[in-house]
C-alpha cells in the first residue's frame, strides 16, 4: 500500500497535464470530471496510503520512497523521493479531502464562468505542488513544490484578469512571499555549506550532532528558515499581500489563502523543529512573531466591511496563533491547529463564497442582513465555522486546539505571561469578529435581494465540513476533560511532544486554565452580541462614535503596513526607475543603435534606382581600377 | 593595299566602346541604351578579331563568336525587359525606374 505514495502527488499533477493539453477540446463537464475526479482520486490514494501508514507503522515510523535522483552535481544528488510520518500524513489528508471538497464545491461555484477549465488546470497544479512540498524527502524538492503553490497562488488570485485591480494584487501577493523565499533559499545555501546535504532526515540529524545549541549559525539557518515561513503564511511584517489575496474566486481562498498554502510556513517549522530546538532565540522570535501578528490581524478583523477580507485577518491571525504554539515548543499544538483550522476556515470562505454569490456579488457586510431565513443551510454552517474559529467550548474543534496552543504559551518550557496574555487577548477578539460577522450577516433586516441559491455540490461540501468542524477537536482533549488523545499518539512519532514544565505549568494544564478561556469566549460572545445584534441599536452608535472612528480607520487599513510600505519601498523603487532609465549603460546601448541606423542613411543614400548614375559610378570604378593596374 | 595595324584597329574599337558608354549615360530610351550596349559589345569584340589577326591565332575569331552568341541571347533578355518595362511603367525612359531607390 505504502508503494502508492507517489500516485498521490502525481493524479493532480497528470490532471493538470490532461486540462492542459485538452483546454480547448474539453466542454466544462468533461473539465470538471477530470479536475475534480484527479483529486477525489487523490484522496482516495491517501486514504488507503494514509489508512495503511496509520494501522500498521513502518519500522521507525516513517516510509521514505525515492522515484529518482534529480540530478547529480558535484557531490550534490538530491532524489525526487518522498518522506512520509506524521506530519506529512495529516497534511496530505487534509490537502486531499478538503481540496477534493472545495473541487466539488468549485464545478457549481464557477460553472458560469468563461475561464472554467483553466480554473481547474491551476487549481491541480496547486494541489500537486503542494502535496510535493508536504512529501519532499529533501529541501531542494520542497522548494519547488513552495514556488509552484506560489505560482499558482499568483495565478489565481489574478484569475479574473481583466480587472487591473485583481492583477495588482496577484503581484502584490507574488512579490511579498518572494521577500521570503529570497530568506528561504539563503538558508537552503546555508544548511548545504554547513552540513553538505539537503534531505532533510539526514541534515536534521547532522545538525544535531554539530550544530551547538544557541550558536550564530543554527539561529541564522533558523531565522532564514522562518523568513520563508513569514512570507507564505502571512506572518507581521509580511502578511500585508493576503487581505489583496481575496480578489480571486472565494474557492481559492478558501483552499489556498486558508486552509493549505498559507500553513506551508507552519510545516516548514514544524518540519525542521530540531533547528528550531537548537535556537532558542529563534524560537523567541517565533513566538514574538506570532503573538504580535495575531493581535493585530484580530483587530483589524474587528472592522472590516468585506465579507471576505474580514475572514483573510481572521486566517492570519489564527496562523498567528499556530506560529505562536510553534514559537513556545509547542510542535504539536500547532499542527493540531492547522487541521482545525483548515476544516472550519474552509467552511466559513465556502459560505462567504455562497452568500457572496447569492447577492450578487455583494462584499459588504453591511449590505447583508437578514440572511438566517433565505439561506438556512449557509446560516447554520457559516455559525458552525464561526462558532470553531471563535472556539466555542466543547462543542467545536477550534476549543480544543486553541485552547492547547493558549494553555502551551503559559505552561511551556518557553511560555510565559506575555504570550499568554496575547493569546487570550487575541481570543477575545477572535470571538468579537466571529460572531460580528453572524450577527450581522444573518440577522436583522434584510438590505439585498437573493438572487441565486446553491445547490447540492455546494451544500454537501459546507455540511461535510461542518461535521469536522465540531467532531474533529474530539482527537485531542485536555487531560482535565478525559484521558482520549489518539491524535497526540500519533503526532509524538514524528515531533517532540509538548512538555508542561514551565513555571505556570500547573495552573495551565489544569481544569482552571481552561475556565479562563472558557470565559473569555463566552464574554466575547455577549459582547459581539450587545454589539453587533443589528436590532440593538448599538452598531452604528458604537463604530461611529468619535473615540472609535480613528481608530477603526486605522486598523481597517492593516496597522498602516501598506501605507509605510508604499513609501519606504514601492515609491523609491519606482523613483529609481525612472531615474536609472538614462543611465550611461543605456547611452552606450542607444549609441549603437544610432551608428546603425546613420550607416544605413549613408548607404542607402546611394541607391538612387537611377540606372545611368550606377553605370556611371561603374564605370568610373572599371577606369580607376584600369588606370591602377596600367599605370603602375 | 595599306595594311591595318593592330593600333588602327583598337583604336577604332576604343572610339567605338567610348561612344556606346557615352551612350549610355546619356540616352534614356531602353531601346537606344541596348543597342548602345551592343556598340560597346562589337567594339570588344573587334579588338579580340584584330589582336587574333595581329598573332594569327584563331583564338580571336573564336571569341567573337561567343561574343555573337552571347549578344544575341542579351538582346532576347534585354527586348523582353523592355516589354515588360513597358507595360509596367507605360514608358521606356530608364529613368522612370527609380522604384527601388533607397
Amino acid at each position: 500500500m505504502l508503494g502508492l505514495l507517489w500516485l498521490i502527488p502525481a493524479l493532480p499533477a497528470a490532471g493538470f497535464l490532461a486540462l492542459v493539453l485538452l483546454n480547448r477540446r474539453l466542454d466544462r463537464t468533461a473539465a470538471a470530471w477530470i479536475g475534480a475526479g484527479s483529486v477525489g482520486l487523490s484522496a482516495l490514494v491517501a486514504l488507503l496510503v494514509c489508512g495503511s501508514f496509520i494501522v500498521s507503522p513502518p519500522a521507525g515510523d516513517a516510509y521514505h520512497q525515492v522515484l529518482w535522483t534529480w540530478m547529480d552535481v558535484a557531490g550534490f544528488a538530491p532524489n525526487i523521493g518522498f518522506y512520509l510520518d506524521a506530519v506529512s500524513v495529516l497534511w496530505v489528508l487534509v490537502i486531499t479531502f478538503v481540496g477534493f471538497l472545495i473541487h466539488l464545491y468549485s464545478t457549481e461555484h464557477m460553472e458560469h464562468d468563461e475561464g472554467f477549465t483553466r480554473f481547474f488546470m491551476y487549481l491541480n497544479l496547486f494541489v500537486a505542488s503542494m502535496l510535493v512540498l508536504v512529501l519532499a524527502d529533501n529541501l531542494l524538492l520542497l522548494y519547488l513544490g513552495w514556488e509552484g503553490v506560489g505560482l499558482c497562488s499568483y495565478l489565481l488570485i489574478s484569475f479574473w484578469q481583466k480587472d487591473p485591480q485583481n492583477v495588482y494584487c496577484g503581484r502584490k501577493a507574488f512579490i511579498v512571499t518572494r521577500v521570503g523565499d529570497t530568506a528561504l533559499i539563503a538558508g537552503l545555501f546555508l544548511l548545504f555549506t554547513q552540513v553538505h546535504t539537503l534531505e532533510i532526515q539526514p541534515m536534521l540529524a547532522a545538525a544535531q550532532e554539530s550544530f551547538v545549541p544557541g550558536s550564530a549559525v543554527a539561529v541564522a539557518a533558523a531565522l532564514l528558515i522562518l523568513g520563508g515561513a513569514i512570507g507564505k503564511s502571512a506572518q507581521v511584517p509580511l502578511q500585508t499581500w493576503l487581505p489583496d489575496a481575496m480578489a480571486g474566486p472565494s474557492p481559492v481562498s478558501a483552499l489556498i489563502h486558508a486552509a493549505t498554502m498559507v500553513t506551508a510556513g507552519v510545516y516548514l517549522i514544524a518540519r525542521t523543529n530540531v533547528l528550531f530546538t537548537l535556537a532558542p532565540d529563534a524560537r523567541l522570535i517565533v513566538a514574538i512573531v506570532g503573538t504580535v501578528t495575531l493581535l493585530l490581524a484580530g483587530f483589524s478583523a474587528l472592522v472590516q466591511h468585506d465579507l471576505k477580507r474580514a475572514l483573510a485577518y481572521s486566517t492570519i491571525s489564527q496562523i498567528g496563533y499556530m506560529f505562536l504554539a510553534l514559537g513556545v515548543s509547542g510542535w504539536e499544538a500547532g499542527v493540531f491547529h492547522f487541521m482545525t483550522h483548515a476544516f472550519f476556515k474552509a467552511l466559513l470562505f465556502l459560505a462567504a463564497g455562497v452568500i457572496i454569490e447569492a447577492l450578487a456579488d455583494e462584499h459588504d457586510i453591511f449590505k447583508m442582513g437578514g440572511l438566517r431565513r433565505e439561506l438556512p443551510a449557509v446560516f447554520w454552517t457559516f455559525t458552525i465555522g464561526a462558532a470553531a474559529l471563535a472556539a466555542l467550548p466543547f462543542v467545536t474543534d477550534g476549543f480544543y486546539s486553541k485552547d492547547l496552543i493558549i494553555a502551551t504559551s503559559l505552561g511551556s518550557v518557553d511560555g510565559n505571561l506575555w504570550f499568554y496574555a496575547g493569546a487570550i487577548v487575541g481570543a477575545f477578539v477572535t470571538t468579537l469578529y466571529s460572531f460580528r460577522l453572524v450577527w450581522l450577516v444573518f440577522f436583522g433586516e434584510r438590505h439585498t435581494e437573493v438572487s441565486r441559491r446553491p445547490r447540492r455540490r455546494q451544500l454537501v461540501p459546507l455540511w461535510i465540513l461542518a461535521v469536522l468542524s465540531v467532531v474533529s477537536g474530539l482527537i485531542w482533549m485536555p487531560p482535565w476533560l478525559a484521558g482520549f488523545h489518539p491524535f497526540e499518539t500519533f503526532l509524538d512519532t514524528a515531533l517532540p511532544p509538548i512538555e508542561f514544565t514551565g513555571e505556570y505549568a500547573h495552573f495551565a494544564e489544569s481544569a482552571l486554565g481552561a475556565l479562563v478561556t472558557i470565559s473569555v469566549v463566552v464574554v466575547g460572545i455577549g459582547i459581539a452580541w450587545l454589539l453587533w445584534m443589528p436590532w440593538r441599536r448599538g452598531t452604528h452608535a458604537f463604530s461611529e462614535s468619535p473615540a472609535v472612528r480613528p481608530l477603526a480607520a486605522y486598523w481597517l487599513g492593516g496597522w498602516g503596513f501598506d501605507w509605510v510600505y508604499e513609501r519606504v519601498f514601492v515609491i523609491p523603487v519606482k523613483w529609481f526607475a525612472r531615474v536609472a532609465r538614462n543611465d550611461l549603460v543605456d547611452h552606450v546601448v542607444d549609441g549603437i543603435a544610432w551608428l546603425n541606423v546613420a550607416a544605413w542613411r549613408t548607404l542607402s543614400a546611394g541607391q538612387t534606382g537611377r540606372l545611368r548614375a550606377y553605370v556611371a559610378v561603374a564605370g568610373f570604378g572599371i577606369a580607376l581600377v584600369l588606370a591602377v593596374v596600367v599605370l603602375r | 593595299m595599306a595594311s591595318v595595324s593592330l593600333d588602327h584597329a583598337l583604336v577604332l574599337a576604343a572610339i567605338l566602346f567610348a561612344i556606346g558608354f557615352a551612350g549610355l549615360l546619356t540616352r534614356r530610351n531602353l531601346i537606344v541604351v541596348l543597342a548602345c550596349i551592343e556598340i560597346m559589345l562589337n567594339a570588344g569584340g573587334l579588338a579580340f578579331v584584330a589582336a587574333g589577326a595581329r598573332w594569327g591565332q584563331a583564338d580571336g575569331q573564336v571569341m567573337f563568336l561567343f561574343v555573337l552568341a552571347m549578344a544575341a541571347a542579351e538582346v532576347a533578355v534585354g527586348l523582353a525587359i523592355a516589354i515588360r518595362f513597358r507595360q509596367s511603367l507605360k514608358s521606356l525612359d530608364v529613368d522612370d525606374a527609380d522604384e527601388m531607390k533607397g
